[in-house]
């Protein structure tokens, strides 16, 4: 504290580029540490930790609040139940369509327009901010937005009535609704997804772009071999947390179309709510969470080993 | 935060022009692609802005990008019908307690984490930032029974029972918010650019730990703060699933409830529902164009070393 700014500047400076040895960090403050990190852990353990556990031990009841009684062990009835209940697989069914099909193509469009976007052109920050919009307004609000879009009398419609096609019942009709929800995904996820990508792409060496051209490499060759590559820690981060939102997808659900029509839409996100909080069955709705649980860690492992598993 | 590089897009005009042209080279094609994307991310918000502000019977069919008559009834309806006010009131008291404890606890412990380590404290920061692949619909039951038999409120007992505990109020809507695992992360990340040599200077003249991480590291990691704050912000203000689980009145409804009130049955009355939608965005918008340089650099940064 008595170092004068430039020394401070200094030293923070070395501190950004070099790194101490571990062992000169750790010499004081054995259980210091410990009393700063504590109120955070407590609030984590007591409010997530607590529940992960508490939860699994209802999926192993039958719990209905209203009645009197509390829950009644009923051991793995609930998961027996589940394997041969048609409304959860059919959930599980569209969560998995939901994500397929809105992960590749939010993927590669983001792809493509961060580098277009990574081009140094006036104005480009204005372009990056407009794409980044949709991922600003929450997701109510631009389900909403979406609702009308897709309604009688909407935009879509309209731009049907201009070529002469029957207006449609985008979000009621089940061989339309699951697509007309995932197309405002992708809209939505756009912007976040792009940014991301953007610095991934922004913190790929530019000699190694020099190199290439050198050696004679075209524009695809470029990105074939020193995006693509350089890319890849980025594309592992924004592929595996795009699964674990879209695979819990509730709310532009509620709003566009409540699950219907048929279930077509209803993820399993949205039937664990409605079988806890409409129909009032914590544990059998706990065990679907569980099996929620499972099948996108098993998902996020299984993308995380296509994307990291072979290097060129 | 390490990697500078990153942290501007922009750069400067001259380095703009030094900057060699990369992959794709100047082709008219990408910057075609590129303005016809922006046009159709933002057509939905023109149209968003456009209905808000027509008259409601003017809605349908006559709807066009520039209202004719153009009118503030859909804004005052939004505001009364919906009870909005107190929806927004409710939502901003949630989301300043949750940037405020983010702030601070989560940010402090993101610093020990990096820079006071201690026997054990790298298995305990696994742990807590592990929990971000949590699902919601696993705490979701839980936190609600939690919030149900939270004792000695709502008219519960000291055991917990008897009443509804912290449901329908906002300390049981803020419950979930009070930590975001995400954010030690981040904390940790940025204080992993740091060595401790300023402690350890801060240490030899006898200051607290307390005092060094208050006097010496805060100031240095305004921007963290600035992106742990956004982060929590936004993340609270927009959440739907836990508001709509804890609470059922209009007290204590949160905006992104608030929102769903003009579905209602049947008509849709789409002009209040945007100006409604206008509304609950502004703020969210307000924070982030006050700290968009923060929001961007820090949102790359804290992932590109995930």
């Amino acid at each position: 504290m008595t170092s004068s700014p430039t020394a401070t500047e200094a030293v923070l400076e070395s501190g950004r580029t070099g790194r101490a040895p571990r062992r000169a960090r750790r010499r004081r403050g054995r259980l210091t540490g410990l009393w700063f990190v504590l109120p955070a852990a407590a609030i984590v353990v007591w409010f997530t930790l607590v529940p992960v556990f508490y939860g699994l031990g209802l999926s192993f009841t039958q719990y209905s609040p209203l009645g009197r009684t509390g829950p009644r062990i009923i051991g793995f009835d609930n998961y027996v139940r589940l394997a041969g209940d048609a409304d959860f697989r059919q959930a599980i069914g569209v969560t998995v369509r939901y994500t397929v099909q809105v992960l590749p193509v939010l993927v590669v469009l983001a792809l493509l327009l961060a580098v277009l976007a990574n081009k140094p052109f006036r104005g480009v920050g204005l372009f990056r901010s407009a794409l980044y919009l949709p991922h600003i307004v929450s997701l109510t609000a631009v389900s909403m937005v979406w609702l009308w879009i897709y309604s009688r009398d909407g935009m879509v419609n309209e731009l049907l009535d201009l070529v002469g096609l029957d207006p449609q019942r985008w979000l009621h009709e089940p061989g339309s609704a699951l697509t007309a929800v995932s197309a405002m995904r992708v809209w939505k996820a756009l912007g976040s997804n792009m940014v991301l990508l953007l610095a991934g792409l922004q913190a790929i060496p530019r000699h190694l772009y020099e190199a290439a051209r050198m050696d004679g490499a075209n524009a695809w060759q470029q990105f074939r071999y020193v995006t693509l590559p350089g890319l890849r820690p980025m594309l592992v981060y924004v592929v595996t947390m795009d699964i674990i939102y879209l695979s819990q997808s509730f709310a532009e659900l509620f709003v566009l179309t409540q699950g219907g029509p048929l279930g077509e839409t209803t993820t399993a996100n949205y039937l664990i709510y409605n079988e806890a909080f409409q129909h009032n069955e914590l544990g059998s709705a706990s065990a679907m969470a569980f099996v929620l649980f499972a099948l996108i860690i098993g998902f996020s492992f299984v993308s995380l080993r296509a994307l990291t598993g072979r290097k060129s | 935060m390490t990697a500078p590089a990153t942290s501007r897009p922009a750069g400067g005009p001259a380095r703009r022009l030094r900057r060699p042209r990369t992959v794709t080279g100047r082709r008219p094609g990408s910057l075609a692609v590129l303005v016809i994307t922006t046009l159709l991310v933002l057509v939905p918000f023109l149209w968003m802005l456009s209905l808000a502000f027509t008259p409601e019977e003017a809605a349908f069919g006559s709807a066009r990008l520039i209202p004719s008559h153009p009118t503030l009834d859909n804004f005052e309806r939004a505001w009364s019908d919906g009870a909005l006010g107190r929806a927004m009131v409710n939502s901003l008291i949630v989301t300043l307690i949750a940037v405020v404890t983010n702030c601070v606890l989560a940010v402090a412990a993101g610093y020990a984490f990096a820079l006071l380590p201690f026997r054990g404290s790298r298995v305990l920061f696994y742990t807590l930032v592990s929990t971000v692949a949590v699902p919601v619909s696993v705490t979701l039951i839980p936190l609600f029974l939690m919030a149900k038999t939270f004792p000695l409120t709502g008219g519960n007992d000291i055991t917990g029972v008897g009443g509804t505990g912290l449901l329908n109020t906002l300390g049981g809507v803020v419950l979930p918010y009070l930590i975001m695992p995400m954010n030690i992360f981040l904390a940790k990340q940025f204080f992993d650019g740091f060595d401790g040599d300023m402690a350890e200077a801060a240490r030899i003249d006898g200051a607290s730990e307390l005092r060094i991480f208050r006097q010496v590291y805060l100031p240095l990691a305004k921007p963290l703060v600035a992106v742990v704050a956004i982060f929590t912000f936004t993340g609270v203000w927009d959440d739907f699933l836990w508001p709509l689980v804890v609470t059922t009145s209009h007290d204590t409804q949160t905006v992104q409830l608030a929102l769903t009130r003009f579905l209602g049955s049947g008509n849709v009355q789409y002009g209040a529902l945007m100006a409604a939608a206008v509304l609950v965005t502004l703020p969210v918008l307000a924070v982030f164009l006050f700290n968009q340089r923060h929001f961007i650099s820090g949102l790359t940064e804290g992932s590109t070393k995930g």
